[in-house]
């Protein structure tokens, strides 16, 4: 199971990757392994405003429904439209071809993105998983 | 992994996708140890099944199976169940998991005036199955049945034999919850671990008989490295789905008879004697059934799951018991008990309530899949 060291994590098993004020987010590797065959995506729609630890969205396995949680609070400027083809990119490359949605960050009095301060770093994530088996 | 009925149980290897096809196109591996197995034997077996349950044991012949159901005495189905007849005396009852302790329960209220021993027996036994085109080449270099030289291949569908398998004392049975051809393995819990082994090597080697089998006798050829995949629970319900089987709990439970479920021809009403349910069961077959199970395509990828609604024109007319995606299909698939027959439907704008959103549905015949035989 692959947790990418650069990425921030959320308890829900969202990941974020952020490239300046703009925001990647997706599920991981360790989630899509608990659901299963991923069969449909529901992501927000464009321009949507997103707050952190909100429902956003849903994503279907064979056996199960999630909701899909935002880490970020932001406006929605792209959603991985590939997913309503092939959702099962969200099982084969949760971190790259997987992706959900990106968001374009509230920014901080500096300028810079803000992310919530309760997002996790990779170990943190690492360990999460494994005290939950 | 996840807990089901008590057990822990395997949802899924890998992809349950790739499970599920592997089956429908080569084969797959099943444990399936949690099912219930009853004993019932004695010379008033029969007799006590024919009264316990809607089908006529006594008239399955030694070496044969049936598919049939235990009722309350209001009609309500308390299980499905496998009958074996291992002997002129001896039953093999194979009971869901979750229903085991009340089928044993009724089945031993039910059997007291009877010559007849009625036994738990479900953990001497462990059970394997084998399903898929695949199967019976697979199985047939490592099972010896009885008598000897009785050919795997040449079994019946719905029939079982002693004997072993990969040397271990085994019932060997044509039978199975996948739509497929496809033989279910019975044999002692110890030996359960070596079975799983040699057959999963069977049925991965590539060429030749199977391997490390000890007890090879059959001459069933060329089935070895047709792509075994071991199998979970997940896909051994998108398989029996797209086969229109019920699923006790979904499609079949205590406020339903066989008649909701489409099943009515598993009760014998011709049969010798009384059974239990007899009265309430002729009432129900004499004024039909109160729901109809029917079967749904979704026209989208999001599933219609267990207690969603289906709307007629915007009304209720339904419950989904059971949706999943069909690998096979393509399109997600679901049963689902309507409150007027389908044929009455026709022309009407069916829907199913997914979270809030009326997903359109279409009336299917069931089943969703028959393999080509």
């Amino acid at each position: 199971m692959s947790v990418p060291a650069e990425l921030h994590y959320t308890p829900e098993h969202e990941w974020v990757s952020l490239e300046g004020t703009s925001a990647s987010v997706g599920i991981t590797d360790y989630a899509a392994q608990q659901l299963g065959d991923v069969v449909y995506v529901s992501l927000p729609a464009l321009g949507a405003t997103v707050t952190a630890g909100e429902p956003c969205g849903e994503v279907e396995s064979v056996k199960s429904v999630s909701d899909l949680y935002s880490p970020v609070d932001g406006e929605v400027i792209e959603v991985n439209a590939e997913l309503e083809d092939d959702p099962s990119l969200v099982n084969a490359e949760p971190y790259t071809a997987g992706w959900m949605f990106r968001v374009r960050v509230v920014q901080d009095g500096n300028g810079d993105a803000a992310l919530p301060t309760d997002l996790l770093s990779a170990a943190e994530y690492d360990e999460l998983t494994k005290s939950a088996g | 992994m996840t807990s089901f009925a008590g057990w822990q149980m395997p949802l899924r290897y890998g992809s349950e996708t790739a499970e599920h096809l592997a089956v429908r196109r080569a084969a797959g591996l099943f444990d399936l140890s949690h099912m219930g197995e009853i004993t019932v034997t004695g010379p008033d077996a029969g007799a006590a099944l024919d009264y316990a349950l809607t089908g006529q044991a006594s008239a399955v012949p030694p070496g044969r199976a049936r598919y049939t159901m235990i009722c309350a005495e209001d009609g309500g189905v308390l299980d499905d169940l496998v009958v074996y007849r291992q002997g002129k005396q001896e039953f093999l009852v194979i009971a869901n998991a979750s229903n085991t302790a009340t089928v044993f329960g009724a089945l031993t209220e039910r059997a007291a005036d009877y010559d007849v021993a009625v036994v738990d027996a479900t953990q001497d036994y462990a059970l394997i199955a084998v399903q898929g085109p695949a199967a019976a080449g697979i199985l047939a270099p490592l099972a010896q049945l009885e008598p000897a030289g009785l050919e795997l291949g040449a079994m019946k569908y719905y029939a079982g034999a002693f004997g072993t398998v990969a040397g271990r004392k085994a019932w060997v049975a044509r039978t199975g919850y996948t739509g497929e051809d496809g033989f279910e393995v019975y044999c002692r819990p110890q030996d359960a671990e070596h079975v799983w082994t040699v057959l999963a090597a069977g049925g991965t080697a590539s060429g030749g008989t199977g391997a490390g089998g000890t007890g090879a006798g059959g001459t069933g050829a060329g089935g070895t490295g047709a792509g075994l995949v071991p199998a979970g629970l997940a896909a051994r319900d998108t398989l029996r789905l797209e086969a229109g089987m019920p699923l006790y709990g979904n499609e079949l439970g205590p406020d339903v008879t066989p008649f909701e479920a489409g099943l009515g021809r598993v009760v014998k009403f011709d049969k010798p004697g009384e059974f239990v349910g007899r009265e309430a069961l002729a009432a129900r077959a004499s004024s039909g059934p109160s729901r109809h199970l029917a079967g749904l395509t979704i026209a989208s990828r999001r599933i219609a799951r267990h207690g969603y609604p289906v709307l007629a024109d915007g009304r209720t007319c339904g419950t989904v018991t059971s949706g999943a995606p069909s690998p096979t299909l393509g399109v997600p698939i679901a049963m689902a008990y309507l409150d007027r027959p389908a044929a009455s439907l026709a022309g009407a704008v069916l829907t199913v309530g997914i979270r809030g959103e009326a997903v359109p549905a279409h009336l299917t015949d069931l089943p969703f899949y028959s393999r080509r035989r």
